[in-house]
């Protein structure tokens, strides 16, 4: 589904990625660990498509085309969502409004027919109540006043709603409780099937207990220093990056 | 159709010399401010200097314009189905006239026809407009709500179709206790200039809401003049949306003259084209306790020009004063203009004020977050813009107001395409990258 070759790169001219390689195939989760600072949130920017950071070099494909020629709104007609790290406020725009007229983009770059409103707030009350999320969540304006818990649970409502091939989550554990952890774990878990494929970023294997990876990887300094099983996130939990991360120079 | 007349303030005096003997109410008040308006000219309409409250607008276009109206006895079904529907007395003026065959009056209703007050808030021997107004206004709504009465919403609506100017004179009397809603509507076809005057009296405990609707011709000169008095707990809450028109100003003069008065004097202005618009206010707060609350939203658009006066005005014995104004500007074409001058005058020593105005672009990051979500470019860009609005909607707390306001800038952005809007907004990127 996505392969990463020879990535790198750099926000005002300061390289953050520096030669990613990175397969994941079609069904798959993996896991991207890494200490502060080693480029995961780049990586997820930069599969997104945002404009202020710029490759310099490798390729990336996803599902056979060539991902870094498409504009952001491509992307995510193509499959690609990115859960942020740190989601968006938009004040005066309505969350509902916001999720339809996504929606309905999406739809119509592939040709089929839009949702009306009613059809539409249907389809996203259901969604809100599978992830125990309280139906004001729709009316009120996107992120604006919503705790941090309730921004990352809006950020997967909307990646249930939009249904992607490919989700990219920047550490949508951190700032949540147990149980909102297992939300959002099992919204991911829903769309598991061999169409779907994620990358988690995360810090912690609480998240991993519940969204189990097919692989792990670890980023350090803009690479991919250590691949492996699920164990590795295990392992890692207990000794630390110590030994992975090169030294600094 | 007429012949076009341009109209330098030499014209106007003509025509008040003229009209002088047919006029109603007392000459002596006519004429000084014919008297006054000799002196002043319009702000910028000469060689002459501007003063100071007239910095960033020039009313020069209006004498170098022909003003022409359109034929006589126009079928005005066009622009009264611009009028918004709602459940409400509705008064109507046609080119300046009330006419009672369109209207279904709330009670306590009078025209300035009937009864040709000047009113005692207006300054014709300091502001140009309202001296211009006084000279040649014959009529206007005049609407009286008694102590304690809830008068719900009357819609006020001033139809051009047929007239060069309309100076009308309009006065609100809310008695102690009273409530109002007006919902104030400008529209009209052709080039005129539409010069309102309005006093609003808002008595102890009394509520007014006074929401403005502008969305006169694209040819038209609106210079709206309103003087408010707010005693004491009573409450001015004002809110206007300036649509349209070439070059309007909106000029409040408030007084806070009871203790724990309040005065909101918000609004929003979407300008693309050449479009001038100018929100110019002076708030004075004489007593103890006041509130006033001014935050503004400008969308400019092509080589438009926004322009934001305000001014807080606090007493020495206004202890406790709470005052704040705010100009936020949005602006989506690297040739459109915003003016702002806020100012303070305080003369307390315990009072709380503060002002601030932003100018910027669309938010990158909000729009990369809508543009990863699937939203194109220009779609996310519209989106952004009517949110930037719909805040300051969102000051507008009746909901059928509130709806209709909302309808009306959707009209507006109909009218304009948001395709065209986006595009400017292109080409700023395109500038800034």
């Amino acid at each position: 589904m996505l392969q990463i070759r020879g990535l790198a790169a750099s926000i005002n001219e300061k390289p953050i990625l520096r030669g990613i390689d990175l397969t994941v195939p079609a069904g798959e989760v993996h896991a991207i660990m890494g200490p502060n600072g080693s480029g995961k949130s780049t990586l997820g920017y930069v599969l997104s498509g945002r404009e202020d950071y710029v490759v310099t070099a490798g390729t990336v494909t996803f599902n056979g085309v060539d991902l870094l020629g498409m504009k952001p709104e491509e992307r995510a007609a193509a499959g690609v969502f990115l859960a942020f790290q740190a989601p968006i406020e938009l004040p005066g725009v309505n969350n509902a409004n916001f999720l339809r007229t996504a929606l309905n983009a999406i739809r119509r770059s592939h040709g089929e027919s839009e949702l009306d409103a009613v059809q539409f707030l249907k389809l996203a009350r259901a969604e809100a109540k599978r992830l125990a999320m309280p139906d004001d969540m729709l009316r009120r304006n996107v992120n604006v006043g919503f705790s941090g818990g309730e921004k990352k649970r809006n950020e997967v409502l909307q990646m249930a709603i939009l249904r992607p091939k490919l989700a990219i989550l920047d550490e949508t554990d951190s700032g949540l409780d147990i149980d909102a952890l297992k939300i959002v774990a099992d919204g991911v878990n829903a769309l598991r099937g061999p169409d779907f494929s994620a990358l988690v970023i995360t810090h912690h294997q609480r998240l991993l207990d519940h969204l189990v990876p097919n692989r792990v990887h670890v980023l350090a300094q803009g690479r991919i220093v250590r691949s492996g099983g699920p164990d590795l996130a295990r392992d890692l939990e207990k000794s630390g990056y110590a030994g992975l991360v090169p030294e600094a120079a | 159709m007429n012949a076009p007349v341009s109209l330098g303030a030499a014209g106007f005096l003509a025509r008040y010399d003229a009209a002088r003997h047919l006029l109603s109410g007392d000459p002596s008040v006519r004429d000084a401010a014919a008297e006054a308006f000799r002196r002043s000219g319009l702000p910028g309409g000469t060689s002459a200097r501007r003063p100071e409250a007239w910095k960033y607008t020039s009313l020069r276009p209006i004498a170098e314009t022909a003003l022409q109206s359109l034929a006589d006895d126009r079928d005005v079904s066009a622009l009264l189905a611009r009028v918004p529907a709602l459940d409400s007395p509705l008064v109507v003026f046609v080119d300046g006239r009330f006419r009672a065959d369109l209207s279904n009056p709330p009670a306590g209703f009078s025209t300035f026809a009937k009864q040709p007050e000047f009113g005692d808030l207006a300054r014709p021997d300091r502001d140009p407009m309202t001296a211009l107004n006084t000279m040649l206004a014959e009529d206007g709504a005049r609407l009286r709500i008694a102590a304690g009465g809830d008068a719900g919403v009357v819609r006020l609506v001033s139809l051009a179709t047929g007239a060069e100017t309309l100076h009308p004179r309009h006065v609100l009397h809310l008695e102690p206790g009273a409530r109002l809603t007006v919902l104030d509507v400008s529209i009209g076809d052709g080039t005129y200039l539409h010069n309102p005057v309005t006093e609003a009296h808002v008595g102890a405990d009394a509520h007014l809401i006074h929401v403005r609707l502008q969305d006169e011709s694209a040819d038209a000169f609106h210079l709206a003049t309103l003087y408010v008095d707010v005693a004491a707990a009573g409450t001015y809450d004002g809110f206007t949306l300036n649509l349209g028109g070439r070059l309007t100003r909106a000029e409040f003069h408030v007084g806070l003259t009871g203790a724990a008065a309040v005065a909101h004097l918000n609004g929003a202005q979407l300008l693309t084209g050449t479009q001038h618009a100018d929100f110019t206010s002076v708030v004075r707060h004489a007593e103890p306790h006041g509130t006033s609350r001014q935050t503004v939203r400008n969308v400019l658009a092509g080589r438009s020009r926004g322009v934001f006066q305000g001014r807080i005005e606090v007493a020495r014995g206004a202890q406790k004063t709470d005052g704040y104004q705010m100009n936020q500007a949005l602006l989506l074409s690297p040739d459109a203009e915003i003016d702002s001058k806020p100012e303070l005058e305080i003369f307390a020593d315990d009072v709380k004020c503060s002002h601030g105005a932003t100018v910027g672009e669309l938010d990158a990051e909000q729009l990369f977050y809508l543009r990863s979500r699937g939203i194109p470019d220009q779609e996310a860009r519209a989106l952004l813009v009517r949110a930037f609005l719909q805040e300051g909607l969102d000051d507008v707390t009746d909901a059928r107001i509130h709806a209709i306001m909302e309808a009306s800038v959707q009209g507006w952005w109909d009218r304009q395409s948001a395709q065209a809007i986006t595009e400017r907004a292109n080409a700023t990127k395109a500038v800034g990258a």
